[in-house]
């Protein structure tokens, strides 16, 4: 079991695409999997040190909405000012009623678990990032540093 | 109920906490020693059965009773 290996790589950088990638990551070093993330793009906001994710109902039919709105509230209301706000809120609420781990919790599960994460230098410059803005413990490289490590792993999946 | 060593209880946690957090009681344990845990997330009962195959770590017991739900798992010697 200690020479498997599972690659992911993050693209999303909102609060309910945050979960996969650091819910398959803790899980699979506790079953002792070898982990390695690869973020890009908005996957990069899952690094940050202070972490400001949303969600947003916008342009998303699928989230359940509070009270059954997603019945009877315009689609375009969603577009509204401070919705994107309330909705983050609201979920996070229920996050916390139903012991939903938050993601800085799963985040720091996973690297206490020895999952290496690495940054993707090129969005860090199409961004103008700085280095400072990340958790200590990232590495930055390329899809070649990626290849590296997944061309033999066993699970390898794009979030 | 038979006997254990320690016991972690991770009532009231979601996916993929009850693992994460057995996991970790387990490295505190030797082998041989048994772990008991109590959980109310559903989805831990075919979690620890998976757990248990792919970490060789053995599910000695596992039971319901009023919506919580026990398992005892053997620490891989």
């Amino acid at each position: 079991m200690a020479d498997k290996k599972m690659a992911l790589i993050a693209t999303k950088g909102t609060l309910d695409w945050a979960y996969p990638p650091f819910i398959l990551a803790s899980t699979a070093a506790a079953l002792g999997y070898d982990v390695e993330i690869f973020f890009t793009f908005y996957g990069l906001q899952l690094l940050k040190k202070n972490l400001n994710l949303k969600v947003s109902p916008l342009g998303n039919p699928g989230m359940p909405m509070p009270m059954a709105m997603d019945k009877w509230f315009p689609v375009l209301g969603t577009a509204l000012p401070g919705m994107e706000s309330v909705m983050t809120m609201m979920m996070k609420q229920k996050m916390k009623s139903k012991g939903v781990a938050s993601v800085e919790e799963l985040r720091s599960l996973s690297l206490e678990a020895g999952v290496r994460m690495i940054g993707c230098q090129m969005t860090v410059d199409l961004f103008d990032f700085k280095p400072n803005d990340f958790i200590d413990g990232v590495t930055f490289g390329g899809a070649s540093t990626f290849m590296g490590f997944a061309g033999d792993s066993d699970v390898s999946l794009f979030v | 109920m038979s006997n254990f060593d320690q016991e972690l209880d991770a009532r009231g946690l979601n996916c993929p906490l009850p693992i994460l957090r057995a996991k970790k009681a387990l490295n505190d344990l030797t082998g041989g020693q048994v772990l008991r845990i109590i959980a109310t997330d559903p989805g831990s009962v075919k979690d620890f059965q998976a757990f248990a195959k792919q970490t060789g770590n053995e599910l000695l017991e596992s039971g319901e009773t009023d919506g919580e739900f026990t398992f005892l798992i053997k620490k891989a010697g």
